[in-house]
């Protein structure tokens, strides 16, 4: 397509409520013509990761509703307010919020991030990891998924210059 | 002789002539739009895709979609929480 539109994420964060940006959008950019590139980086690089088992935690983050996926209307409706000293010391606590979260999306009739990234994967999403993030973490290319691409700084924006969309996520 | 009579909405369906039709109901963002897309790829060029969602956003995104890819939107409804298009590949 000669006006095909090219977009290009970053994404730099690997806890399951970030993960969903880039491959929600990545997924929809190649389902409407638009080619697309993320770049994983940072923690980011862990969504590529062979064993994908991202988490999630309400630690630094108020914002997040905590809410019961399960039970009455109105049980679900109630806001459970978590402070820092709870979450710090409660023992898999994590654990137990990423499980009501992954509940409340099934729930919700929204994908897993194993489904979504395997669905960028199908329509040609370009994957490409952060080969100095790998050298930091010490993973080596055995730990990632097939297909994925290996590169750097420069690339990425050699490949940002010629996008009309760009995200950090 | 007996004359058969279609309900309207029978009628209206028919004209569409859907060659494949897609259930979406009961998904959330973005899985309807990568269903649809995935739908079209398979049917040929002028042959119309019936699609049903229950995802309040799909109104609006299966437009937008629809405007990217060149595949027209030929006919849209809702009713009880339903949203059907009727999208025809360009």
């Amino acid at each position: 397509m000669a006006n095909q539109k090219k977009m290009m994420m970053i994404a730099s964060r690997g806890s399951l409520d970030w993960a969903y940006p880039p491959f929600i959008l990545g997924s929809t950019g190649a389902a409407l013509d638009i080619d697309t590139s993320i770049f994983f980086t940072f923690y980011g690089l862990t969504l590529l990761l062979k064993d994908l088992n991202p988490k999630v935690t309400p630690a630094g983050n108020p914002a997040m509703p905590m809410k019961m996926p399960f039970g009455p209307k109105w049980f679900q409706g109630l806001n459970w307010p978590m402070p820092n000293a709870v979450i710090n010391n409660v023992p898999f606590f994590d654990s137990f919020v990423t499980s009501m979260m992954k509940k409340t999306f099934k729930n919700k009739g929204v994908a897993s991030i194993p489904e979504l990234r395997e669905l960028c994967i199908e329509s040609g999403v370009k994957m490409i990891a952060c080969q100095m993030t790998m050298d930091v973490f010490g993973f080596t290319k055995d730990d990632f998924i097939d297909g994925v691409e290996f590169a750097g700084a420069a690339t990425a924006l050699e490949i940002a210059s010629e996008s009309d969309i760009q995200f950090f996520l | 002789m007996i004359v058969v009579t279609p309900s309207k909405k029978m009628r209206k369906e028919d004209s569409m002539n859907a060659k494949e039709e897609l259930d979406c109901r009961g998904l959330n963002c973005p899985l309807p739009i990568l269903k649809t897309k995935k739908a079209i790829e398979k049917l040929a060029s002028g042959d119309v895709l019936k699609v049903i969602a229950t995802d309040p956003g799909s109104s609006n995104d299966m437009d937008a979609w629809a405007r990217r890819t060149g595949n027209p939107i030929v006919d849209k409804s809702e009713g009880n929480g339903e949203y059907v298009f009727f999208i025809k590949k360009g």
